[in-house]
């Protein structure tokens, strides 16, 4: 049953189990670091889709579809999935799961939807509410532009604090028992926001988000950041990590070389393109699903605090000169004794 | 932390913009378009069109050229280096049409490309000829008392 830990933690004590976990990916993504480690590339940005959303909504498909098949699971087995995306009306999610016949709670956390999702998974299986849970969620490079910047082909510059939206999902099955990752602990985060207007630099947007949610976490169960084998933010991007850590040190939690980005980690950035780093729901999730999840299992890492971070904003309050609040979800992740 | 205080640290830690960079890109970039503009209209007059025609026949080369070239996927690659440059001359102007265009054609013609065409240059044609017709104006009384 999941227990309260001080102010904003919840201890999952039946701590459940990663039963499988899938990650697909786009070109450009596939031809980055990590590129080796996700379930499927897709060469064809389109997926071979009539406009953008529907290849969103296929890559959520195809992650889900893989996780269940590494879990030997069937979509009947699962009692709730949860699943989110960034486009208006969560449209990816819905179009890309309506075949499956599972009852689906749709999730918005922007960019830190991975890390809600699997939270919910998570409460819900530990609360003895659900045998088997869900969690998936994708962004789109060309689906996230149109919606929230300008159209693919125009001429627009890029300042250096812009970030890349991740082509990319990730899915992951949640259930008890079994020899998986663990999750142990979960913190929902408070909406923060510090004034950031910029747009073009959603990492520092982000950043007080996810210093006052890891605080958050440290303070509640008394731990230190070093206690862990590895922390990771989902997209703050090279300027979010730098201020991430500016902002931990002044809450007398610095962070040490065990604290990475997984936006920092999905590209190259000196050959890629990609300005401050990676971003949007498929950034973590990808990066969850491929790099952090398989080093846990290959027990290269046991102990991990996985903290997606969103930008909650819209084009809507931008334009109308509203600040961009940030959220930020921890996910306690455990590798199990082999 | 205060929000004055992080956002000090933000301006402080974020890259800046390589301004002067970006301004020898746009310069080049700019002047070179211009450039063929000027050729294309030279070239059209030797041929023995008027001035006037001339011209026209260079702004729409430009234009047409831009279109394909944005059609193409290759627009955008010149521009992220070019910047200001090949958004100010004519070209940008197109570009800002044709992009849209092509993006929203999945909504359809009329919802989709049609209506969604003018979303970046839509301002430009408002407020362009709304200051047009209030400099005609002015023009018009200042020559009244003249």
């Amino acid at each position: 049953m999941p227990e309260r830990k001080g102010q904003y933690t919840v201890m999952l004590s039946g701590r459940p189990t990663i039963l499988g976990y899938a990650s697909v990916a786009g070109k450009r993504e596939g031809e980055g670091p990590l590129g080796r480690g996700f379930d499927m590339v897709f060469e064809d940005t389109s997926l071979g889709e009539k406009s953008w959303e529907k290849a969103e909504s296929a890559l959520q498909r195809e992650a889900f579809t893989r996780a269940l098949n590494k879990a030997e699971i069937s979509p009947s087995q699962v009692n709730y999935l949860f699943a989110g995306d960034l486009l208006n009306q969560n449209i990816a999610s819905t179009f890309g799961l309506r075949e499956f016949g599972v009852p689906v709670l749709g999730q918005y956390g922007a960019c830190s939807t991975m890390a809600q999702t699997l939270s919910m998974a998570a409460i819900f299986v530990d609360s003895g509410a659900a045998d088997i849970c869900g969690a998936v969620t994708s962004s789109h490079f060309c689906s996230a532009e149109r919606q929230f910047r300008f159209p693919l082909e125009y001429g627009g510059q890029r300042p250096p604090t812009a970030q890349w939206t991740v082509t990319g999902a990730g899915s992951i099955i949640v259930g008890l028992g079994g020899s998986g990752v663990r999750i142990a602990d979960v913190t929902i985060g408070c909406i923060t926001d510090l004034g950031i207007t910029d747009s073009n630099n959603m990492g520092a947007a982000m950043a007080p988000a996810a210093a006052e949610t890891i605080a958050a976490y440290l303070k509640d169960t008394e731990a230190k950041p070093d206690d862990f084998d590895l922390i990771i933010t989902g997209d703050l991007g090279s300027v979010g990590s730098d201020l991430l850590r500016q902002l931990m040190e002044r809450k007398n939690y610095p962070l040490g070389s065990n604290y990475t980005d997984c936006g920092l980690l999905i590209y190259d950035r000196d050959k890629q393109d990609v300005h401050a780093g990676g971003s949007g729901c498929g950034c973590s999730a990808s990066v969850l699903c491929s790099y952090i999840l398989g080093k846990m299992g290959a027990g290269e890492l046991k102990n991990v605090l996985f903290v997606a971070t969103g930008a909650l904003m819209s084009p809507t309050s931008t334009q109308q000169g509203e600040s961009i609040p940030g959220i930020a979800h921890l996910v306690h992740l455990v590798a199990m004794e082999p | 932390m205060t929000g004055q205080e992080f956002r000090k640290m933000n301006q402080q830690t974020a890259p800046k913009s390589p301004i002067l960079k970006n301004c020898i890109w746009a310069f080049l970039v700019g002047g070179l378009i211009c450039v063929i503009g000027q050729i294309i209209t030279g070239f059209v007059m030797n041929a023995g069109l008027g001035i006037e025609d001339a011209r026209l026949i260079g702004s729409s080369t430009l234009i047409a050229a831009s279109a394909i070239l944005t059609a193409f996927d290759l627009y955008d690659n010149i521009a992220k280096h070019a910047g200001a440059g090949t958004l100010v001359p004519i070209t940008g102007f197109a570009n800002s049409i044709v992009a849209p265009a092509i993006e929203y054609k999945s909504e359809g013609l009329i919802l989709g490309l049609a209506a969604k065409m003018f979303t970046i240059a839509g301002p430009v044609l408002v407020y362009g000829i709304t200051a047009s017709i209030i400099y005609g104006l002015i023009l018009n009384l200042l020559t009244l008392f003249n």
